[in-house]
C-alpha cells in the first residue's frame, strides 16, 4: 500500500524536520515565528512579547507548525501544520478564534482578503474552506467545519495564495503545476471553474507571491520552484510571461556527473512599494533581490545580499516600513529533547519609492540590537539569544531541511532495474507493516 | 517494407496486427504511483509530428512519449484543426479509438492509457493499421501517462470536444474512492479541458460505478445531462458498449451498463444562485 512520500506512517526523521516561518504584519505591528511546534509572537507596537491565549491549556501546536501568515490588512493570523489543527487569530488580542480540524496534516493556509474565508490545504492535495462570521467569534471552542473546494490530484499542495483582487486562489503542487481557481462568493459549493494553469515549472513549485502593481491591472503572478527558477506569470491566461533562472545566476547550480543539482527558492517576498522581490534559495547564504519590471515583463536580478557566514533564509517576511526580515532554522535538529532553533536578522535601507530610477538600495543587515525592539525582540522569537555553540549548529539545520523538502517533494527517480527490481518484492498481499 | 523484417512473434502473421497475449498487464494499475514517463511540460510540448506523422511531418527532436524536446512544427493544412479534439481516458487497448478513427477521419483523438505493456500494444496496433489502410488511421494515437494528474499538461482550456471514460477502473472499497477517475474535484479539471457544448461520455457494467458517476456529474455545476433526444441523435453513443473490448466482454457474459452522458455548459451566473 506504498502510497510515496504522503503515507502516514513513514517515520523517516528526515521528513520530519520541519524549516523555521517568519510573518510580518503588513504595518508591522507585529511579529511571529513558527519553530517546529512553538509559536512565538511580539507585538512591536506595544513592545513586547505576546502571550498567546487559547482555551486548550496545552501547547498551541503538537506538532511542527507548516504555514503561518497574517491576513485580512493584519487583522487576522492564522497558524497551521502537522498536528492537523488550524488556528485563526485575531491580533488584537492575539485571542484563538478558531480552531479548525484537519482529516490530514496541513501544508499551507491563506486567508482572504476581506477575512470572510480561511483555507488551508492538505498534504493530500485537497484545499479547505472554512468562514468566520464576524471576527469577534463567539465560539472559540466550537469546531468549525470546514468543507473541500478543490484538490490537486495526490499532491502535496505547497502554496495557496489568494489573488490581490480576491477574484482567485491560487494553489500550486509538488507536480510542478499552478492552478488559478476563480473563488466564488459561495465557496461552500466548490470552487469548480478553473481560470487557468500555469504550467512551465521542471520541478515542484514551492512558493507563490504577487509583485506591487499600483498602475497596472492586475494578473500577475510570481513563483518560485525547485528548478532553481523564479517565474512571473499572466494568471488569466495561464501565459509564462519570463522566467528567471535564479540558481545559475547566483551560481550555486552544481553538478556533479550527470546529477545536476538545483538548489530550490524556498520562499518570495514583494516589497511593498517598488519592483523589488527578495528570493531565499537554498545554499544561498543571504538573500537575492529581483527586479520586476512589469512593463516589460521581465525579472531581473538586482542584487545578491551575501550575509557572510552562515544564514540560508528558510522563510522571509516584509513590511510596510521597507524591512525585510528573515528567518533561519529548524525542528527537532539538536536532538530527541524536541528543541528547535532559529535565528532572526533584519535587513533594511531599502528605498520604498515607486520610482525605479531612484537611487541604488543599498540594504543593510541591522545589527541585532538596531531592529525594531531590540534584542528583545529576538529573544522572543527565536525564544533565547543564541550561543556560538547554537550558530554553528544553524548549518546542519539548514541542511536538514534541505533534505527534507527534496524528500518530500522531489520524486525519487529509480533505474529501470531497480524498478523492476522493488516489483519483484512487492506482494499485493503483504500484511500491513 | 514489410517483406524485410524478421519474423516478430508479437505481431501476428494473419492479421499484421500485434498479439494481445504479448502485452498481457494487469487490469489493474495504480495510480497513486509516481511514474516515471515523461510528461510534456506544457500542451505546446506535445510533440503532434510524432503522434500523428502524416498531419505534422517535420523535423524535430523529442523523447519516445512524443513530447517535443526541440523546436515547433507548423500545422498541416489538411487538418480541421491543429488540436486534438477526443481523448480516451484508460484507452485500454485501444477499440474505441479504432471505431473513432474513421467515423470521424478529420478529428484528432488520442488514448490515454497508464500500463505501459497496453501502451505499446496500442501504439503497435496504430502502426500496423497505418500500413494495412494507407490515409486511415492516422488521426489517431496513444500516449503513456497518468490522466489524473497531467491532463492539463497535454490540453489548452476548452480544446477538447469529446472525453470518454468507458469502463473504468471501479475501486470498490469506499477508502480507495478517491482513486477513481470520475470525481467531483477532477470533473473541474474535465471541466477545464472541454470546450463549451463538449462532451463527457462514461459508462461502467459495475451499478455501484456508474451511480456514483452520474451523481458526480449531476452534482456539478458544470455540467448538465444530455436529453435522450440528444442521446439517439449521436452516434458515437452506441459504440460505447460495442467498440471496446470491455464492452464486447460484458455483452457476451450478458451483462447491464450503465451510462452518464453530460454536455459541458458554461457556469452559471453566481446572482442566479
Amino acid at each position: 500500500m506504498a502510497e510515496t512520500a504522503i503515507e502516514e506512517g513513514e517515520t523517516n526523521k528526515e521528513m520530519e524536520v520541519a524549516p523555521a516561518l517568519i510573518a510580518v504584519h503588513p504595518l508591522e505591528k507585529s511579529v511571529a515565528v513558527a519553530a517546529g511546534a512553538e509559536l512565538r509572537v511580539f507585538d512591536l507596537e506595544g513592545d513586547s512579547p505576546v502571550s498567546l491565549l487559547d482555551d486548550s491549556g496545552g501547547p498551541l501546536h503538537a506538532d511542527s507548525i507548516r504555514a503561518i501568515r497574517f491576513g485580512a490588512k493584519g487583522r487576522l493570523f492564522a497558524s497551521a501544520g502537522d498536528d492537523k489543527l488550524v488556528k485563526i487569530w485575531t491580533t488584537d488580542s492575539w485571542r484563538c478564534l478558531h480552531t479548525v480540524c484537519s482529516e490530514k496534516r496541513v501544508s499551507a493556509v491563506a486567508i482572504s482578503n476581506d477575512g470572510l474565508f480561511v483555507c488551508f490545504a492538505d498534504k493530500f492535495g485537497v484545499v479547505w474552506v472554512v468562514s468566520l462570521d464576524g471576527e469577534e467569534g463567539n465560539q472559540p471552542l466550537v469546531n468549525k467545519k470546514a468543507a473541500p473546494i478543490l484538490a490537486h490530484y495526490c499532491s502535496i499542495i505547497t502554496s495557496l495564495e489568494f489573488s490581490p483582487d480576491g477574484r482567485f486562489i491560487i494553489s500550486a503542487d509538488r507536480d510542478f503545476k499552478i492552478r488559478v481557481t476563480i473563488f466564488p462568493k459561495k465557496p461552500f459549493k466548490g470552487a469548480h471553474e478553473i481560470q487557468s494553469f500555469c504550467l512551465g515549472h521542471t520541478e515542484f513549485v514551492s512558493c507563490l507571491a504577487f509583485p506591487c502593481t499600483p498602475d497596472y491591472s492586475q494578473g500577475f503572478l510570481l513563483s518560485g520552484g525547485g528548478d532553481s527558477t523564479v517565474r512571473l506569470w499572466d494568471m488569466t491566461s495561464g501565459s509564462l510571461l519570463h522566467t528567471c533562472e535564479v540558481g545559475v545566476q547566483a551560481e550555486l547550480v552544481e553538478s556533479n556527473g550527470d546529477e545536476v543539482c538545483h538548489p530550490a527558492v524556498t520562499a518570495i517576498c514583494t516589497f511593498p512599494v517598488g519592483s523589488l522581490i527578495a528570493v531565499a534559495i537554498q545554499s544561498l547564504h543571504g538573500v537575492m533581490l529581483l527586479n520586476c519590471d512589469l512593463s516589460s515583463r521581465i525579472l531581473s536580478v538586482a542584487k545578491v545580499v551575501s550575509m557572510g557566514d552562515i544564514f540560508i533564509a528558510t522563510s522571509l517576511g516584509v513590511s510596510s516600513a521597507g524591512r525585510l526580515w528573515m528567518i533561519t532554522g529548524a525542528s527537532n535538529i539538536l536532538g530527541p529533547n524536541f528543541t528547535s532553533l532559529a535565528r532572526v536578522k533584519v535587513l533594511a535601507g531599502f528605498q520604498m519609492s515607486s520610482n525605479p530610477e531612484s537611487s541604488e538600495n543599498e540594504p543593510v543587515m541591522l545589527e541585532d540590537t538596531d531592529i525594531p525592539g531590540g534584542e528583545k525582540v529576538l529573544e522572543k522569537l527565536q525564544g533565547s539569544l543564541l550561543s556560538a555553540k547554537e550558530e554553528k549548529a544553524l548549518a546542519a539545520a539548514t541542511e536538514a531541511v534541505k533534505m527534507a523538502m527534496r524528500n518530500l517533494l522531489i520524486k525519487k527517480q529509480y533505474s529501470e532495474d531497480r524498478r523492476e527490481l522493488r516489483k519483484k518484492s512487492r506482494n499485493d498481499r503483504k500484511l500491513k507493516q | 517494407m514489410s517483406e524485410n523484417k524478421k519474423p516478430n512473434p508479437k505481431i501476428s502473421n494473419a492479421t499484421r496486427l500485434p498479439r494481445k497475449r504479448f502485452y498481457r498487464a494487469r487490469a489493474h494499475s495504480n495510480p497513486l504511483s509516481d511514474s516515471h514517463f515523461p510528461v510534456p511540460v506544457t500542451p505546446l510540448h506535445v510533440d503532434y509530428s510524432f503522434h500523428y506523422p502524416h498531419f505534422f511531418p517535420s523535423k524535430k527532436t523529442s523523447d519516445d512519449n512524443g513530447n517535443v524536446t526541440g523546436i515547433h512544427q507548423a500545422p498541416s493544412p489538411s487538418v480541421c484543426s491543429r488540436k486534438i479534439q477526443f481523448a480516451d481516458i484508460g484507452c485500454g487497448f485501444g477499440g474505441l479509438l479504432v471505431s473513432l478513427a474513421t467515423l470521424f477521419p478529420k478529428t484528432l483523438m488520442i488514448g490515454m492509457e497508464l500500463r505501459d505493456k497496453v501502451t505499446e500494444y496500442v501504439r503497435e496496433r496504430i502502426l500496423a493499421l497505418r500500413e494495412a489502410n494507407p490515409e486511415q488511421y492516422q488521426n489517431i494515437s496513444v500516449v503513456r501517462t497518468n490522466s489524473m494528474k497531467y491532463i492539463p499538461n497535454f490540453f489548452e482550456k476548452g480544446t477538447l470536444l469529446k472525453m470518454f471514460f468507458l469502463f473504468p477502473d471501479p475501486h470498490f472499497k469506499e477508502k480507495n474512492h478517491r482513486r477513481r477517475v470520475i470525481s467531483p474535484h477532477l470533473l473541474d479539471e474535465y471541466a477545464y479541458t472541454l470546450e463549451v457544448g463538449g462532451i463527457i461520455y462514461t459508462i461502467t457494467d459495475v451499478e455501484d460505478l456508474g451511480e456514483w458517476m452520474k451523481t458526480c456529474l449531476e452534482d456539478h455545476p458544470l455540467f448538465e445531462a444530455l436529453t435522450e433526444e440528444e442521446l439517439k441523435a449521436d452516434p458515437v453513443v452506441k459504440l460505447l458498449c460495442s467498440a471496446t473490448e470491455e464492452g464486447q466482454k460484458v455483452a457476451r457474459n450478458g451483462g447491464q451498463t450503465f451510462q452518464a452522458i453530460y454536455r459541458r455548459i458554461a457556469a452559471p451566473r453566481e446572482d442566479s444562485e
